[in-house]
């Protein structure tokens, strides 16, 4: 027997262990859908596709700054010293990936500006001839491709920290996987993929974003399997963590609607569509988007219910 | 450098929360919140039992964690004995700090800047024992340098068996329990 009875009074941390509630899984999974559909509009950008074209790339941009927004505002919401929030800005905390996240956002608001801007017909901005200049000069091959390059990097950077974000808190062993930074962005390219096929007019382009999402999706499962694997063949305390989602209480959430609903599912009939099987539909990228959804918050509550088993 | 630590002997303490109410007193802890807690752990089996009662806080780390998540810098190092502080005023509230300290040390104050254990470093610093220490009705509290091998806290932890908490957890506590 180990019993532990404890007098302290902690409503932040005790009973439930939960700090953070529902505004940063919303924020994590509106920062991996823009990063992803940043990386996708990239692609398109280097393939030479123009912004002003008939391309997805060119509304991409437009809805990445609204998604962004309203994760910023979720992120917001979190924040307990709201008037604070400047202090961010004043410094850079390298060791803290929350500084970089920071920064990265700072990074990623003007290149989605440029994207969105380059997507504006001419003669809308015709009253500002600075502004049409630098829109044409956009829609150019070299810049045009310069613009991918840049959309790819941030992309990615904005993807990849929101997950290092959580792995850097070794608190909470279920965050302990360095592949959680590229499962969040796996994700984010999926439920980026998925919605752009949705919307996309050019069937080339819905066919490639299509095959794209199986791909991302299939890779997403792999990462899954990696971090688990990497959890049970560490510390106890790890393999614990992982237990949470293997028979623990998050078992249900997680494999039916993150890995079931969220991954297996559409990715059937994607490859069904993808196959000319059945014909092109949304449901699988509403599912698609839901499982990110889901992933993040199960990943986020059920590490913070991790915790090391020690004395 | 000092490297302040504290050592607390688990056969004198009998879990009174002295140190708890002398720290509420001190610092003006918000009602429903605590910078330091009696833990009470029941080990074995019948009638083969033991009880160990320990007094815990922020461990003050060697590499805490806290600090290193900070995207502000609030979260840092006094100069002054290697104590971790919060600068309220850097503070944004972002719980990072929460979800990285296994010990569970950290609570946001109703103010909105998270709060924690000072080592009551404004007593330390004018030469005076932290409150907790100082009330300890079975003198079961020792504070001092961790890098001075002549003080009491080095001198116990030398002769006495000892753990900390959570030492897998790798950030190196500096609160010594003697066994």
């Amino acid at each position: 027997m180990f019993e532990i009875v404890t007098t302290r009074a902690n409503p932040m941390v005790d009973p439930s262990l939960h700090v953070w509630g529902w505004e940063i899984p919303v924020y994590l999974f509106l920062g991996g859908w823009v990063a992803g559909s940043m990386v996708l509009t990239g692609y398109f950008l280097r393939q030479g596709r123009r912004p002003g074209a008939t391309s997805v790339s060119r509304v991409l941009p437009w809805i990445g700054i609204v998604l962004l927004s309203l994760g910023m505002g979720a992120l917001f919401l979190d924040l307990e010293h709201k008037l604070y929030v400047w202090r961010l800005y004043l410094t850079f905390q390298p060791s803290a990936p929350m500084s970089w996240g920071g920064w990265i956002l700072i990074l990623v608001y003007p290149v989605l500006l440029l994207g969105a801007l380059a997507s504006v017909p001419p003669d809308l901005l015709a009253r500002w001839p600075a502004v049409a200049r630098l829109a044409a000069r956009l829609n150019e091959a070299p810049a045009a491709a310069r613009l991918g390059t840049v959309s790819i990097v941030a992309g990615i950077a904005l993807g990849v920290y929101t997950g290092i974000l959580l792995s850097s808190l070794g608190a909470r062993p279920l965050w302990a996987s360095a592949a959680l930074g590229p499962l969040f962005l796996v994700s984010g390219l999926s439920t980026g993929a998925a919605f752009a096929h949705v919307i996309a007019g050019d069937a080339q382009e819905q066919s490639t974003l299509l095959r794209a999402d199986n791909l991302f999706l299939a890779t997403e499962l792999v990462l899954i399997g990696l971090i688990l694997i990497g959890l049970l063949t560490a510390s106890a305390s790890h393999a614990a963590a992982a237990g949470l989602l293997l028979g623990g209480p998050y078992t249900a959430v997680f494999w039916v609607f993150v890995v079931g609903l969220g991954i297996l599912l559409p990715l059937a009939i994607q490859l069904l569509v993808a196959s000319h099987r059945i014909p092109h539909t949304v449901v699988p990228a509403l599912l698609v988007i839901g499982g990110g959804l889901a992933l993040r918050f199960v990943i986020v509550s059920a590490g913070q219910y991790s915790h090391w088993i020690s004395q | 450098m000092a490297r302040l630590g504290m050592v607390i002997d688990t056969r004198k303490c009998v879990g009174c929360m002295d140190c708890v109410i002398a720290c509420k007193t001190e610092n003006g802890v918000p009602d429903g919140h605590c910078r330091d807690w009696i833990a009470q752990r029941l080990q074995g089996t019948l009638p083969h039992l033991r009880l160990t009662i320990t007094s815990e806080r922020c461990n003050h780390c060697d590499r805490p964690p806290c600090v290193s998540c900070c995207p502000t810098g609030a979260s840092h190092v006094h100069d002054y004995g290697q104590v971790v502080l919060v600068d309220h005023d850097k503070c944004i509230g972002c719980k990072a700090c929460l979800a990285a300290c296994p010990y569970g040390a950290r609570f946001v104050h109703p103010d909105g800047y998270a709060d924690k254990c000072t080592f009551c470093i404004h007593r330390v610093e004018r030469g005076e024992l932290p409150a907790c220490v100082s009330v300890c009705p079975t003198h079961s509290m020792y504070f001092g340098d961790l890098d001075d091998p002549e003080s009491e806290v080095s001198r116990l932890i030398a002769s006495r068996r000892h753990f900390v908490l959570m030492p897998d957890a790798g950030t190196g506590p500096r609160i010594y329990y003697l066994e």
